[in-house]
């Protein structure tokens, strides 16, 4: 890599000392959050505080991004495959835990009790099907895209093609809900308004990836997980310490259960937090289904599999896999506490004698909430921008003592909220805040790269300029970067849904279009090209048939009626129908039509044992 | 290509999938079919079934990926098609 080196900063001694960088930088953003601490104790107003965690950590990521830049196409696109299985791991959780896992999940946790755990287990397990399946052959392989393998596999340009156009679909869809969650952060914490906010979200998104490719995502989702993973655990302890005295609240949780039920049952709530298949309409059927769906999806969604194309061999992609669930379970075994404590604290404060005229004094932040949009914390029905909205909203009702029922919290809002509920000082609020900031920087930064690779390596360079000079391939990808960027912020201006369903849907595309066809390409020799370009256009057909049908019905008019639910069926599980549609179009086509060449047969030997040259080289000068 | 080594590897590579595979549906399914009977049983304030979907099935997989790396590549060093 000697030539390389003027490009990469210093690559190897980076490599080499990666334990101590970050352990350095972990230590200073520990010392950050102890300044800031002071700083809010000495008077400095909220709003500053708000600003510098988000400020000072954005600068650091683009510190980062712009030491990583890089004119190196492998460098650029698969980080030169030379990230040590552990920190691919941390990078991958980074990459793998957006705002809807660091925002959404322990809310909808909240509000959904069990049922929400079928997000937990989804967005996990997922992980054993990557690594027995997928990542390692792909590594192997040596693409740059997942639509690169499937075109090596499935013969031509048109497997390429589609591969694209589902990759585009599903990582656009994804990347939509960051960019959203940054604009709610940015709004609430910054005090701007929510359409200018998701422009600045944009822009932090921007330094991170543009210059240094995935190399640069690489290292500033590193330090992205360790701030995050920072931030959703210190808020979830300190309640833990505060109503237990442990301050273990995966342990603890069970006390808060218990809690939970006895608060519940004194309320006279019947549906418990803890009873299976009643909530929201997660009926078992449901509950089920969208396990599978987000299963699957974790093991077609491109930004996610693109990770173990940086390792430096296949066992390293092998034990990658395992060290990425690692570190994502450390958050994810966290949020069901994080729901159950924040439950818990609502509880009680319900219990405590709650009224319109008095909420003002005993939970202010719920206003400061509803502020920064309206639809965000509602009593008695109506937004509870202020004291005289709610007592007259519950007025209107004959509501005089509030119950737990009357005071309606968005999923998106109870994790970034729950510091004040729970009365902590403004610097956890802050740092939340900047945790919620990193975590979807991170996976969006990821997703506009997989989708920017993939129309930069495999539109333009594959299948319209073979010959293009390796700048300016580089160069069209940045372009593109930005343009995607601009489009997903565009669209997450408007609002299209809530984060969690968004990001659902994103895995169902990905499911239904993508996973019959990477799985039968490694393991079924007798795949060929016309059986994977038909199941691929019909699993990504149906899945995207039912999505927009049963969401935005056939004229996109929200006040008309759409399509009626298959067999009840909720959207955010539409590969239910694409997924066995796709295995079904796929294994008869390809029975239908000729058997794929010797050639091929000989191709999918080798990828399916480590040893030997990856399979195929790049020109990277 | 095809030789019997190769043969024997590829097919102790699907028992271990299908191992995987199997063990991913009992954590990830079956056993949240029992929910409301493993809830009966509590621990620590703990419904087991409530358990086993918050935490108890996400420390198998973890467990589970960590033991699949081991044992793949001991099978690839078995049948001489590690990477050197």
């Amino acid at each position: 890599m000697a030539n390389t080196t003027s490009t990469t900063a210093g690559g190897g001694d980076f490599t080499s000392n990666l334990g101590r960088i970050y352990g350095i930088y972990t230590g200073g953003f520990i010392a950050f959050i102890i300044l800031m601490a002071i700083l809010s104790a000495m008077g400095v107003e909220n709003v500053v505080i708000g600003y510098l965690f988000m400020g000072f950590t954005i600068v650091i990521y683009a510190v980062i991004g712009v030491l990583s830049r890089t004119m190196h196409v492998g460098e650029y696109y698969v980080a030169g495959r030379r990230v040590p299985a552990l920190y691919n791991g941390m990078a991958t959780g980074a990459d793998w835990m957006s705002a809807a896992s660091f925002i959404g999940m322990a809310g909808s946790l909240y509000l959904l009790g069990y049922d929400g755990l079928g997000f937990v287990l989804g967005w996990t397990g997922g992980y054993v099907l990557v690594a027995i399946l997928v990542a390692p052959y792909l590594r192997k392989f040596g693409a740059y895209t997942v639509p690169d393998f499937l075109s090596a596999r499935y013969g031509g340009n048109l497997a390429r093609f589609i591969g694209v156009i589902v990759l585009f679909s599903c990582s656009f869809t994804y990347v939509v809900a960051q960019i959203f969650g940054t604009g709610l952060i940015s709004a609430r914490f910054l005090g701007i308004d929510f359409n200018v906010a998701v422009y600045v979200g944009l822009a932090g998104i921007l330094v991170c990836s543009m210059l240094g490719g995935m190399r640069a995502v690489t290292w500033t989702q590193v330090a992205q997980y360790i701030v995050l993973i920072i931030a959703y655990l210190i808020p979830v302890i300190w309640m833990s310490t505060v109503k237990t005295g442990v301050p273990i609240p995966q342990l603890m949780q069970g006390q808060a259960l218990a809690n939970i039920t006895a608060l519940e049952t004194a309320q006279g709530i019947t549906v418990h937090h803890i009873t299976p298949f009643v909530h929201g309409g997660y009926d078992a059927k449901n509950y089920f289904l969208l396990i599978l769906c987000l299963m699957v999806g974790t093991a077609s969604l491109p930004h996610v599999l693109m990770r173990y194309f940086t390792t430096p061999s296949v066992r390293e992609a092998r034990v990658s896999v395992a060290w990425s669930l690692l570190f994502i379970f450390i958050l994810y075994f966290t949020a069901p506490a994080y729901a159950a404590f924040a439950k818990w604290t609502m509880l009680d404060l319900v219990a405590s004698g709650l009224t319109p005229e008095n909420i003002a004094e005993k939970a202010g932040w719920m206003m400061r909430w509803a502020a920064a949009d309206n639809t965000l914390v509602q009593i008695c029905g109506k937004a509870a921008t202020d004291s005289a909205a709610i007592v007259a909203a519950c007025a209107e009702k004959g509501v005089t003592a509030l119950s737990f029922a009357d005071i309606n919290l968005n999923a998106d809002m109870i994790v970034l909220a729950t510091p004040e509920m729970a009365g902590m000082p403004y610097v956890i609020s802050g740092l939340v805040a900047a945790g919620g900031l990193a975590a979807a920087l991170s996976t969006a930064d990821g997703l506009l790269l997989a989708i920017a690779n993939a129309l930069s390596h495999d539109i333009y360079y594959k299948m319209i300029d073979q010959n293009a000079p390796t700048s300016r391939r580089l160069i069209v990808s940045r372009i593109l970067l930005v343009m995607v960027a601009v489009l997903a912020a565009y669209v997450a201006s408007t609002k299209p849904s809530d984060i969690l369903s968004m990001v659902s849907w994103a895995f169902s595309l990905a499911a239904g279009g993508l996973f019959p066809a990477l799985v039968l390409g490694v393991w079924w020799k007798r795949a060929n090209s016309a059986g994977a370009v038909a199941g691929m256009i019909a699993g990504f057909g149906i899945t995207i048939f039912y999505l927009v049908m049963t969401q935005y019905g056939a004229d996109f008019d929200k006040a008309t009626p759409n399509m009626e639910l298959w067999w009840g069926v909720k959207n955010i599980s539409s590969a239910t129908f694409g997924l066995p549609v796709g295995f079904a179009v796929m294994i008869i086509v390809s029975l239908l039509t000729r058997a794929p060449a010797r050639e091929m047969q000989d191709f999918i030997e080798e990828i399916r044992v480590p040893r030997g040259k990856q399979m195929m080289e790049e020109k990277t000068a | 290509m095809a030789t019997p080594d190769r043969v024997s590897y590829w097919n102790k590579t699907k028992s271990l999938m299908f191992v995987m595979l199997g063990l991913w549906v009992f954590f990830g399914y079956v056993i949240h079919m029992f929910v409301e009977q493993l809830n009966s049983i509590v621990i620590f304030g703990f419904p087991l079934g409530f358990y086993m979907a918050a935490q108890g099935s996400l420390i198998a997989f973890v467990v589970m990926l960590f033991w699949f790396a081991r044992r793949q590549n001991a099978i690839d060093e078995e049948h001489g098609v590690h990477e050197d």
